[in-house]
């Protein structure tokens, strides 16, 4: 109780610097996310086609999400040095695994009928994918978009360890200063922060499954 | 001049001992529907797949409305075939009407058209014009087969492939919809190619019927010439053809009066009977007439035309000269 007091203390009247790392937070998860999808759903459906890549591809990707989080980031800085870039790589390693299996599990999980329909119309590789595929994929690629997103924005509070920015910034110099009202208020950000991405998340993805499966 | 000319086409499917389909030649004359039938693995669907080119023939040569297939692209050559099967293949994130206008649009016709289109095909299958916002998910499994078959006619195609269209439907919905697809080949004139095992389907709806046998054609011949000259004793297993009622069922009233006509048949007298229940219309065919018959008690019905007046009768006898005879011409 005397920590939430303090932490809301230090929220009021560090409003502005709490503000500013809240973006930068945010912009870091949204860099991230958006180059996670983009190589994401290619390579999910690369291995959605060639069956062999599946077991390697996943293999490699369950294998970087096992490394310890805050070991990756270190691990990063003798490539990348310092700074949000290297926090990018290593949230952007992290999403691939939940990422590549959903768009996997969307993509394969579509009834053979209805592929078979779409090109025996005649529908040419890209319409079938941009027209078909796609969106009846996307539900389980909206599902695996917002449990990436949770983790970025979890694992987001790491990336200031390695002068990255963000939120976690506030954690680390609480530690290191010793100042409970810091963390705490640091924690609350990224509650909100989670919580906020996560509602609008599932909204989208509730709309979307809404489309894909019809109203009922 | 044939709409689908079909020269030792072959397929040989990787790491298979034998051929799908193993040097198959035919024709398909334009407006004709022809059913291709044959038990599971006999290559029938395969054949129906190289038309529209879903796989591409190992050997062989195929002509599409006179013009080699493999000199347009897949694409391109699909746009111009319908293609209905089975499982429907509707897409689950599109309402109907955009299930529908699937091919207009690739082939790139412009809104309007594309909504006329949609009314039109609606009420050519029978489905209320309400129908265009909901979800296949929201139709019964004949009205989704009802919209998979509007989907094919989009683009008004010469040729249709359909395989097994029918085959996961309850069979009196199955029967309905077969009645309604032999309308619309008699209004619209396609070419059709269908695939199906169901004989009693094939029989009903073809013009011709090519029988396949492990990736070869056994038989490509008329119903009632599979049913009164089988190949041989395949043709005959498969078919049915000792089946006097299924032979019935393939000749129609107005032949049995002309058999009478010249001297093959007993002309019949009507004796007795409820009248209204004995007539029976000049299309119909025999097995109908053989169960109005029994129904009514009669010796023999009268034959009756659209306009109601009397051209003939029919009896017992017709039908026993007409199920005997091997020639009765259609």
């Amino acid at each position: 109780m005397q920590n939430l007091v303090a932490g809301l203390r230090y929220l009021v009247n560090n409003i502005g610097l709490v503000a500013g790392l809240f973006v930068e937070h945010l912009r870091l998860a949204a860099i991230a996310l958006a180059i996670s999808l983009l190589i994401a759903i290619p390579l999910g459906w690369l291995i959605s086609r060639v069956r062999w890549l599946r077991g390697p591809v996943l293999g490699v990707l369950g294998v970087i999400y096992t490394i310890p989080s805050l070991s990756l980031f270190v691990l990063l800085i003798p490539v990348l040095g310092l700074g949000p870039r290297t926090a990018i790589v290593a949230l952007i390693a992290y999403a691939q695994l939940v990422l590549v299996r959903n768009v996997l599990v969307g993509l394969a999980g579509i009834e053979p009928s209805v592929i078979e329909a779409a090109r025996g119309m005649g529908m040419n590789g890209w319409q079938r994918f941009s027209r078909v595929e796609f969106p009846l994929a996307l539900p389980l690629i909206l599902a695996g978009t917002r449990v990436a997103t949770l983790s970025i924005i979890g694992i987001g509070t790491i990336a200031a360890f390695i002068n990255g920015g963000g939120l976690g910034r506030l954690l680390f110099e609480g530690v290191s200063t010793g100042n409970r009202g810091k963390i705490v208020a640091g924690s609350i950000a990224i509650t909100i922060l989670a919580l906020g991405a996560n509602a609008i998340l599932r909204a989208i993805e509730r709309r979307s499954a809404r489309a894909v499966l019809g109203p009922e | 001049m044939s709409a689908i000319v079909v020269e030792n086409l072959t397929k040989q499917f990787p790491r298979e001992p034998r051929p799908a389909v193993d040097h198959v030649s035919f024709e398909v004359d334009e407006g004709a529907f022809v059913v291709l039938l044959g038990p599971s693995g006999c290559g029938k669907t395969t054949l129906l797949k190289m038309i529209n080119r879903l796989y591409e023939p190992t050997d062989g040569r195929l002509l599409v409305g006179g013009v080699d297939a493999r000199s347009v692209p897949a694409t391109e050559l699909r746009r111009r075939i319908g293609y209905a099967i089975q499982q429907t293949g509707l897409f689950p994130h599109m309402r109907i009407e955009q299930n529908i206008a699937v091919v207009p649009r690739l082939l790139g016709w412009d809104r309007p058209r594309i909504d006329v289109r949609i009314d039109e095909l609606l009420d050519l299958v029978g489905l209320p014009r309400a129908y265009r916002a909901r979800y296949p998910r929201q139709l019964s499994g004949g009205e989704q087969q009802r919209v998979g078959l509007a989907r094919a006619l989009a683009a008004d195609p010469a040729i249709m492939l359909m395989d097994e269209p029918f085959g996961a439907i309850d069979a009196i919905t199955r029967a309905r919809l077969q009645d309604e697809l032999a309308g619309i080949q008699r209004q619209l004139r396609k070419t059709i190619l269908f695939v199906t095992h169901d004989v009693e389907e094939a029989l009903r709806l073809a013009d011709k019927i090519i029988i396949m046998r492990e990736g070869t054609i056994v038989q490509y011949d008329t119903p009632l010439g599979i049913i009164t000259r089988p190949r041989d004793t395949f043709v005959q297993q498969l078919v049915g053809t000792e089946d006097m009622l299924r032979r019935l069922s393939l000749i129609k009233v107005v032949d049995a009066l002309a058999a009478q006509a010249s001297g093959n048949g007993v002309p019949a007298l009507a004796i007795g009977g409820t009248p209204g229940l004995a007539t029976i219309g000049p299309d119909d065919d025999l097995r109908s007439a053989l169960s109005h018959l029994l129904r009514s008690g009669a010796d023999s019905l009268a034959v009756v035309d659209g306009e109601g007046a009397t051209i003939g009768r029919v009896s017992f006898e017709d039908m026993r000269v007409a199920a005997a005879e091997r020639a009765v011409g259609i």
